[in-house]
């Protein structure tokens, strides 16, 4: 049993190996735009460990930046953060047998990379048993990186300059995350939608924006896919 | 922002997505996640990355641009067309910085 704990907790961790790759560079770009936004090196850092959330936290770096109200930073988080709900739903029927203390813990670890790569384990049709030890070995591998790169993405913030535009990789890198996810005509409206009504709510007080901007996009997408489901029931 | 209200704003960040990631982990079986929640659900990817990209994209200055002077878009764009075609994150990250300095460079060496 022992063994066997070892083994899938080692897979987990090989298994977000060239992940890392590219989840370290995110980190350090994270923690020098965090102190290019003005955050302490302690609270930049401790971001990393409280939120773990690597898009959240650069959204939640670029409002602290603007002055935004605490109140609209954390709603914001919320929204971007939503999708992890879908993630803890499909984990779910996998981890009832573990005890409150693992579902807590695993449930903390619960980020995109890690959620990504336990799913695909769970689902190969072997013994569940000691599955949950792999993706305890994904989740720790990952936070640990995202630890270490945040830590030195603070410590070289300074001394990265800004004609470098470095913060410009934030939308690079979200772009790579959308258009891939863009496959049919709810999700594409959903997209247009949003980035609209962000572009035009740009300066509405508080940085509401974003946050409305969302609820308007992911209301575009549902009346689509429903619309399109009155439409072509078959295909629904 | 003063400093108890940030480290308040940054526990409560924390709060609000481990609850989300603990929600349907600890619900499972007591409760039943409606469809309706669970298809839009599926929107918020593309729409909060869509309502991030676009203001970063257009208004690179905090007002609207939309001309050639406007790099960031024109790189955002290269990096659009290396997303679509690979699906890599990083070939993306690596395009669109290197389209962005090249036009930066471009634009230095014409004033």
């Amino acid at each position: 049993m022992l063994a066997e704990a070892r083994s899938e907790f080692l897979a987990g961790v090989s298994s977000v190996a060239p992940i890392l790759l590219g989840v370290a560079p995110f980190g350090m770009i994270y923690g020098a735009l965090a102190i290019a936004a003005g955050l302490p090196p302690g609270a930049a850092q401790a971001m990393s460990s409280i939120v773990f959330a690597g898009s959240a936290q650069f959204v939640a770096a670029q409002l602290i930046a603007t002055g935004t109200p605490g109140v609209v930073i954390v709603l914001t988080v919320l929204v971007v953060n939503l999708r992890h709900m879908l993630y803890s739903a499909s984990v779910a029927p996998y981890v009832q047998q573990l005890g409150r203390r693992w579902k807590w813990i695993l449930a903390y670890l619960l980020t995109d990379e890690a959620y990504a790569v336990a799913i695909m384990h769970y689902r190969e049709p072997t013994p569940l048993k000691s599955k949950h030890w792999y993706l305890l070995g994904a989740g720790l591998a990952l936070w640990s990186t995202w630890q270490v790169s945040t830590a030195a993405g603070i410590f070289l913030g300074s001394r990265m300059p800004p004609t470098w535009s470095l913060d410009f990789t934030l939308a690079l890198t979200f772009m790579a995350l959308l258009i891939p996810a863009l496959t049919d005509r709810p999700s594409i409206l959903a997209a247009l939608s949003a980035g609209t009504v962000a572009v035009v709510g740009a300066n509405w007080p508080y940085k509401t924006g974003l946050l409305v901007a969302a609820v308007v996009g992911i209301a575009a997408g549902v009346l689509a896919e429903r619309r399109g489901a009155q439409a072509a029931p078959e295909e629904a | 922002m003063p400093e108890t209200t940030l480290w308040l704003t940054i526990v409560a960040m924390g709060v609000v997505t481990y609850a989300i990631r603990l929600s349907l982990i600890l619900a499972w079986g007591r409760v039943a996640v409606p469809d309706s929640l669970q298809r839009a659900l599926r929107f918020v990817p593309p729409a909060v990355l869509s309502a991030i990209i676009f203001p970063e994209l257009l208004r690179p200055q905090g007002a609207l641009n939309v001309s050639l002077g406007n790099m960031r878009l024109l790189a955002g764009f290269i990096a659009a067309v290396v997303a679509w075609r690979t699906k890599n994150t990083l070939l993306t990250i690596g395009v669109g910085m290197a389209a962005l300095w090249a036009l930066q460079a471009v634009a230095r060496a014409i004033p």
